[in-house]
């Protein structure tokens, strides 16, 4: 098993900073502009040491630079250099990355939903490709939970094979940026990819008896409006889940954007990092976050403007999760996870969060960080 | 390989009894009463105000005739004769022995406004039944009044409501814990009851994990309701740490005992530190289902519980029997006089005849059933085991699914029911709710069955699975060997379209032109 490892070193530039995303170069500029850090190397080299870990010495093939090599060096891990002959910081470079790897079993991949889609418009559709999750936006089913557990998952593939099994139609997915920053979604569907699963249950029939989640998860919001502390900052992530929060309320939410809440109003809408730092204070503060689909995560995906810094003064008690019963049986795994980008805070997280499902209702689930 | 039966039902395509029969026709001619019966009562013993103006709109037709239609109605179905492992209902012959027991006229003619006096017989039975129950579950007091499970489970939430009202901790006692793969009406009920529901996952070893129990419990909750084995057939072993858990945050403990034939005999619900439990005697104990009629959910607690128990208990007062219907405390009655009775007295009646002995060999037989049946159908290519890498036997009954082969041919588990009636089986048991495996099957092997039933069973499934691959048409468009063809679902789900009575048939199909009757 030959496994070749490509990372977009920009990937997820844009998350803390409320862009988004990272298309296209004049958001990279924008996001730097405003303070973002890159961590896709660093976050590469988490799943990396987890490998090192469990399987000393095990072989990679890389891109040179901060496409690759970079993020093994010093790690247990034997490297070949397979040199595409770029660095333009551009799509391009990942699209030639790839193209040099062509005669490898599976494609390791740092980045995020854009990276995917460079990664699955050069390959072959039955080369095989794994995602280290370091994206602003990942929809696509190409990703691993965590960095660990990608890097868990490569130790599996080649030591414990048995313990994966293959899929071969992972959608990759990607959301229009622009449309997204005007508040629209339209989320397309690139292709299909071949990628490692860890073996998990089996997931929920979608023929089961019909119910009306959605008024369910209303009712749900409903009661927690009527539940809110007026002194308590109510910080509501994306989606429709939390989004119902806001329409209980009143408002209408950001799409796939934060808001925040105070006393029954809106206090901002669609904020990003910094300043949901800023109006959380010295005031109690409390997260209402919903799930994303099959994947189960809570934290990380999409919602990476609610910085750890605000995560870690909620707290999990400060955690509030809407999620209509279907989705939570529909979970690869019955679990949800937290991918904050500090490691010392998931550790924290991990336990137990009530979901609310409906009215009067709730779900005990796991949180895990990976 | 049994052979599997080349089956036929019966079809009679006769039209429904109210359009049957010619004007004058009768059942019985009854003759007019003579003048000595008229002059002792009278000739209007119904006051005008209460007769009918109009003749009844009933069919005209001899006695031979109803009979007759009925008979076929009966020849139309499947019956309950017939081999059906119906996953958590556990199917039981129902005796004729206990039948004939209740049709004795000390039981059959009997009222319970009665005097206690009169009715010492009848009370005896329920108070020794009271007493095997007590030595089954260690509980101290056992009532028959709840009409079915649900009703039993319910009975545990008007307790525990009665129970915190009286400690004056209602209003902080707001929150009931229950498992995703518990008996479903264990949330439902506590919901009606007024309480918030707290459901645990199942978690990979096929049970809710007891860290999420520790993260739900709390001073809030008023009850934990539980079923073990749940509906995917795993005993939780961890049983006894999950009452202490509980308790330890003063929580009340109900053993849902839906699930109790691969258990029985084996464990004490109140060893294992649960307050209180209910038996279905309609499933476990051998009496006859009725579709919600009459069941009994037998509800048995501690004594500490046992004040707020619904009235009226059954109690030994020296050598005589009596309703003791002066509890204070009571939570009230959760519904009418003090059960199905003739239903206990079944039940009774099976207990007696096994014995200690005889149900503890049940419950080895059900699960060695279940486990041979479980061998069995994992040599099937397409069918899957819920939890394939949980290596702990299965109990009385398995969760199973038929997803590989619904990938592979596009042939589920509804599909399957209807072509299982093609070979004069009964159509299987799919899930409760939620579904969490897809396309589910719950095959539940019990003690009834011979090896030669439980063996050809499996060859109709092992045939249809064969049928999904070569000729997936048929099983979709079954059954084709049924007095009715496939019934279009649609029907269940669109209110306008039902008719209960002639009446409402009349006025929904007839009147709007609609004269489908729902089927293919």
């Amino acid at each position: 098993m030959r496994i070749g490892l490509i990372v977009n070193p920009i990937a997820g530039l844009g998350g803390r900073v409320g862009l988004k995303g990272t298309d296209g170069p004049g958001t990279v500029a924008a996001a730097l502009a405003r303070g973002a850090e890159p961590d896709a190397g660093p976050r590469t080299r988490r799943a990396l040491a987890r490998l090192a870990e469990r399987l000393p010495g095990a072989h990679l093939f890389a891109a040179p630079g901060r496409l690759g090599a970079e993020w093994i060096e010093g790690l247990n891990l034997a490297v070949t250099l397979r040199d595409p002959d770029t660095d333009t910081q551009t799509a391009r470079d990942t699209r030639l990355a790839v193209e040099a790897m062509a005669d490898l079993d599976l494609i390791l991949f740092a980045g995020g939903d854009g990276t995917a889609r460079d990664v699955c418009a050069a390959i072959a559709t039955s080369q095989p490709i794994l995602g280290i999750p370091c994206g602003v936006k990942m929809h696509s089913g190409v990703f691993a939970v965590s960095p660990e557990a990608a890097g868990a998952l490569l130790a599996d593939i080649l030591d414990a094979p048995d313990r994966i099994t293959w899929t071969n139609d992972a959608e990759v997915m990607d959301i229009d940026e622009a449309a997204l920053r005007e508040g629209h979604i339209a989320p397309e569907l690139y292709g299909h990819a071949r990628v490692p699963i860890a073996r998990g249950r089996m997931q929920a029939s979608k023929g089961g008896p019909r119910r009306n989640w959605s008024a369910l998860l209303e009712g749900a919001a409903a009661e927690l409006v009527a539940e809110m502390d007026p002194e308590t900052l109510y910080v509501i992530g994306p989606g429709t889940s939390a989004g119902a929060v806001m329409h209980a309320a009143g408002h209408t939410p950001t799409v796939l954007g934060i808001d925040a809440m105070l006393g029954g109003n809106l206090l901002a809408g669609d904020i990003g990092a910094a300043e949901l730092e800023r109006l959380a204070g010295d005031r109690p503060i409390r997260v209402v976050l919903g799930v994303t689909g099959q994947q189960g995560f809570l934290i990380g995906r999409g919602n990476q403007q609610i910085s750890p810094k605000v995560l870690a003064k909620a707290g999990r008690e400060g955690l509030i999760v809407l999620a209509a019963e279907d989705k939570l049986l529909g979970l690869a795994q019955p679990r949800l996870w937290v991918d904050s980008g500090d490691p010392g805070l998931d550790a924290k997280l991990e336990g137990f969060v009530r979901v609310r499902t409906a009215p009067g209702r709730a779900t005990m689930m796991r949180l895990s960080a990976g | 390989m049994s052979r599997v039966p080349d089956f036929h039902a019966a079809k009679w395509d006769e039209p429904v009894i109210m359009e049957m029969g010619r004007p004058g026709g009768r059942g019985q001619i009854f003759p007019a009463p003579e003048n000595e019966v008229i002059d002792s009562v009278g000739d209007d013993l119904i006051p005008a105000a209460m007769a009918r103006k109009d003749r009844p709109k009933l069919p005209e037709i001899t006695e031979f005739e109803a009979q007759r239609h009925y008979l076929h109605l009966s020849q139309m179905t499947l019956g309950m004769m017939g081999i059906s492992l119906f996953g958590t209902c556990t199917m039981k012959y129902n005796s004729k022995t206990s039948e004939f027991a209740t049709l004795r006229p000390e039981l059959s003619e009997v009222h319970p406004y009665q005097h206690e006096d009169t009715l010492q017989g009848v009370l005896g039975i329920m108070h020794e039944f009271d007493g095997i129950l007590r030595s089954l579950s260690g509980m101290d007091q056992f009532i028959f009044q709840a009409g079915g499970g649900a009703d039993a489970a319910y009975t545990m939430t008007a307790l525990a409501r009665a129970y915190w009202r009286d400690r004056g901790m209602l209003g902080q006692r707001t929150e009931m814990v229950t498992s995703a793969q518990s008996h479903p009406c264990n949330p439902a009920t506590a919901a009606a009851a007024g309480f918030k529901v707290i459901n645990l996952p199942l978690e990979e070893n096929g049970y809710p994990s007891l860290d999420a129990l520790k993260a739900a419990v709390s001073d809030k909750t008023a009850l934990i309701m539980l079923n073990n084995p749940d509906d995917m057939g795993i005993y939780n072993p961890e049983i006894k740490e999950w009452v202490r858990v509980a308790k330890e945050a003063g929580a009340l403990c109900f053993y849902d005992h839906a699930n109790f034939n691969g258990v029985m005999g084996k464990l004490s619900a109140r060893e294992l530190g649960f307050d209180a439990c209910m038996f279905m005697l309609h499933k476990t104990f051998g009496a006859p289902k009725a579709g919600g009629g009459p069941a009994v959910g037998a509800f048995g607690c501690s004594n500490d519980l046992a004040p707020y128990l619904p009235t009226p208990v059954v109690v030994k007062d020296g050598g005589r029997y009596r309703l003791d219907e002066d509890r204070p405390k009571s939570a009230g009655k959760v519904r009418e006089y003090w059960g199905n009775v003739p239903q206990v007295v079944k039940a009774y009646a099976w207990a007696r005849g096994m014995g200690a002995e005889g149900i503890q060999l049940a419950s080895d037989i059900s699960v060695v059933a279940n486990n041979y049946m479980d061998k069995r159908l994992s040599e099937i290519p397409g069918l899957a085991i819920s939890n394939p890498d949980v290596k702990a036997h299965r109990m009385e009954m398995t969760r199973w699914s038929l997803g590989p082969l619904a990938e592979e041919t596009g042939i589920g588990t509804v599909d399957f029911a209807n072509r299982m009636a093609d070979y004069g089986i009964d159509p299987w048991w799919m899930s409760h709710e939620p579904w969490i495996v897809p396309e589910p099957f719950t095959p539940e092997a019990g003690e009834l069955w011979s090896k030669e039933d439980i063996d050809l069973w499996i060859d109709v499934i092992a045939k249809i699975a064969e049928e999904a691959r070569t000729d997936p048409e048929t099983v979709k468009t079954a059954p084709h060997n049924q007095a009715v063809a496939q019934v279009k679902g649609d029907v269940f789900e669109d209110p306008s379209k039902w008719a209960m009575t002639w009446r409402a048939y009349q006025r929904k199909i007839v009147g709007s032109g609609k004269t489908e009757r729902g089927a293919a």
